[in-house]
């Protein structure tokens, strides 16, 4: 997995799938082109005209909670997002997250500042800005596979199947 | 080696491996739900895999429910999409009108016990009332089960919920479901599973128990069990246990804009309600809609200016709310009843509430915006602590 630099976006804790592309949006369309326009429109109507490709968001605790949508990952990846860092995610959010190769990072993001550049690696964020290096939890075995070989799509395209055992 | 917890014991079985918290293990999958808001993606993802038959069409369903009936020509081609795919894989299909897949899964026996039963969306994971690994999944894995029918999952570690006692009277299996959201928070059983045991589930019944398993979700959780003909390890190892003792609780209410901000019924007294919205896999079965009827009832039906919005969670229990005259009763006081699905509990169809409403809600979700309009404002309570505010026209 090559290291990742980009410009952090700044959210908070519990940041559920709903406010990060709302339902009443995935009704007028799926195209992820389309529903970037409308990322996080509940909580920042300005945050979708002002992400550039690169970008990496950064929440607290809880991150992608509720619905299991998957648009709520297809969107992030549609506006050139490449990785999430999180203190922690739901679950359904993380395995969606990894099986459509947007990388979903845990680490202690509490002083991390919108805007920061960051260097993200397998075992760590380097925060370019402050100088602070911050230890991130290893993706390893099968979500290793599928998030290097860029979803699960690709992984299985590759192989067909999932290994035995 | 420790003993194996509930969900180690099932995901052993299904990944024919001694699967422990924290392994990542290719399991085989027993049924899969798909619903209209996750199946067209599914299928795109099912087709960019290279699929072209699908594994085990008997092992899937589709449900139309998240937006019965289509409320615009967009949905309406994606609900033909699929029922076209579903009808050149023979893939069952429940249609507009049958009501939420995953009270389906239950009532059509899918969600079989000591089984693993996945859904494509959150709520999935209602079946561990039944004793299964039940757990929401996303589209792609959906897809991946078409092509495969396996899936990956890392075992989850276990937090036991012993309960003790019994409910007291007024005091319903939501307000259990949201004390132990108050208790745990809305992260705190994140990637965790919730094992109930303990003498008080003997007076907790499968109607009981499915809301609980519902709300499992909202703590983040990915699945909640039940024990039944598959039982723990006596020397299972949990993460943390939480004791409860039902005689203690109260009638509670989460109040806007998160699960977990939960405080008692009475400390919200008084704030105005101008729409009861009772359905939703949480609170839209038949005994859910008899305890806000009597209530509704005694009360003289809802107060002027409260709408009264009724939901049945499938056709079978609107047929039931027909037969045993309960739907002439609601029919008669006014209530708006809508087509057996999910309604507007998500905001894609239904009654959507207007700037500034305040909903009283038997639903598991009270997201700002969550149903169609962030300028309203959702309670969540019991189907009774609801028909109440409604006959009150205030908490």
């Amino acid at each position: 997995m090559m290291p990742i630099e980009g410009r952090a976006r700044r959210f908070g804790d519990d940041i559920n799938t709903d406010y990060i592309i709302t339902s009443r949006r995935k009704r007028e369309s799926l195209d992820p082109q389309y529903l970037r326009r409308y990322l996080f429109e509940e909580l920042d109507p300005a945050f979708a005209a002002t992400a550039l490709a690169g970008d990496v968001i950064v929440a607290g605790a809880n991150f992608g909670c509720g619905s299991a949508m998957e648009v709520a990952v297809t969107a992030v990846i549609g506006a050139g997002i490449p990785a999430v860092l999180a203190r922690s995610f739901s679950r359904t959010y993380y395995r969606n997250a990894v099986n459509n190769g947007l990388l979903p990072v845990i680490c202690d993001t509490a002083r991390i500042s919108d805007g920061d550049r960051l260097l993200i690696e397998p075992a760590a964020v380097r925060n370019l800005t402050t100088g602070e290096i911050l230890a991130a939890e290893p993706l390893s075995g099968i979500m290793l596979d599928i998030i290097t070989a860029g979803g699960i799509v690709a992984y299985l395209c590759e192989h067909g199947d999932f290994p035995n055992r | 080696m420790a003993g194996q917890t509930l969900s180690e014991n099932i995901l052993s079985a299904k990944s024919g491996s001694d699967a422990h918290a924290g392994d990542v293990v290719v399991c085989t999958v027993d049924h899969a739900l798909g619903t209209d808001g996750s199946t067209p993606m599914a299928i795109d993802y099912f087709h960019a895999m290279g699929g072209t038959r699908v594994a085990h069409p008997s092992r899937l369903v589709f449900a139309l429910d998240h937006y019965a009936p289509a409320p615009n020509r967009a949905i309406a081609q994606l609900h033909q999409r699929i029922r076209d795919f579903a009808a050149g894989q023979g893939i069952e299909l429940w249609d507009v009108g049958e009501g939420i897949g995953h009270q389906l899964m239950i009532e059509s026996g899918r969600a079989v016990p000591g089984g693993l039963v996945v859904g494509a969306d959150s709520h999935a994971v209602t079946y561990g009332a039944l004793n299964c690994f039940a757990t929401g999944i996303g589209s792609s894995d959906l897809a991946a089960i078409m092509l495969c029918g396996r899936i990956w999952l890392r075992v989850p570690e276990s937090i036991q919920v012993r309960l003790s006692g019994c409910l007291p009277d007024g005091v319903y299996p939501k307000d259990l479901a949201l004390a132990l959201a108050r208790e745990l928070g809305a992260g705190g059983a994140s990637y965790q599973a919730l094992e109930f045991c303990g003498p008080g589930l003997d007076s907790l019944d499968v109607e009981d128990r499915l809301v609980l398993a519902n709300f499992a979700v909202e703590m983040g959780a990915k699945n909640a069990i039940f024990p039944g003909a598959v039982q723990p390890d006596a020397d299972a190892v949990y993460v943390r246990r939480v004791d409860i003792d039902l005689d203690s609780l109260t009638s509670l209410v989460a109040l806007p804009h998160q699960v977990d901000r939960v405080t008692a019924l009475a400390d919200a007294a008084g704030i105005p309600v101008h729409m009861a919205y009772l359905g939703t896999c949480t609170g839209g079965r038949v005994r859910d809609f008899h305890q806000a009827l009597a209530v509704l009832k005694s009360g003289g039906g809802p107060a002027p200016g409260v709408q009264l919005v009724v939901t049945p969670a499938s056709r079978t229990v609107l047929e039931t709310l027909a037969r045993d005259g309960s739907l002439a009763d609601f029919v008669s006081m006014g209530a708006v009843v809508v087509t057996p699905g999910c309604g507007s509990c998500c905001g894609t169809c239904g009654a959507i509430p207007g700037d500034g409403v305040n909903v009283i809600s038997t639903a598991n979700r009270n997201f700002k915006g969550r149903m169609g309009n962030s300028s309203a404002a959702i309670y969540l309570a019991s189907p009774a602590s609801c028909a109440a505010a409604a006959v009150r026209g205030i908490i």
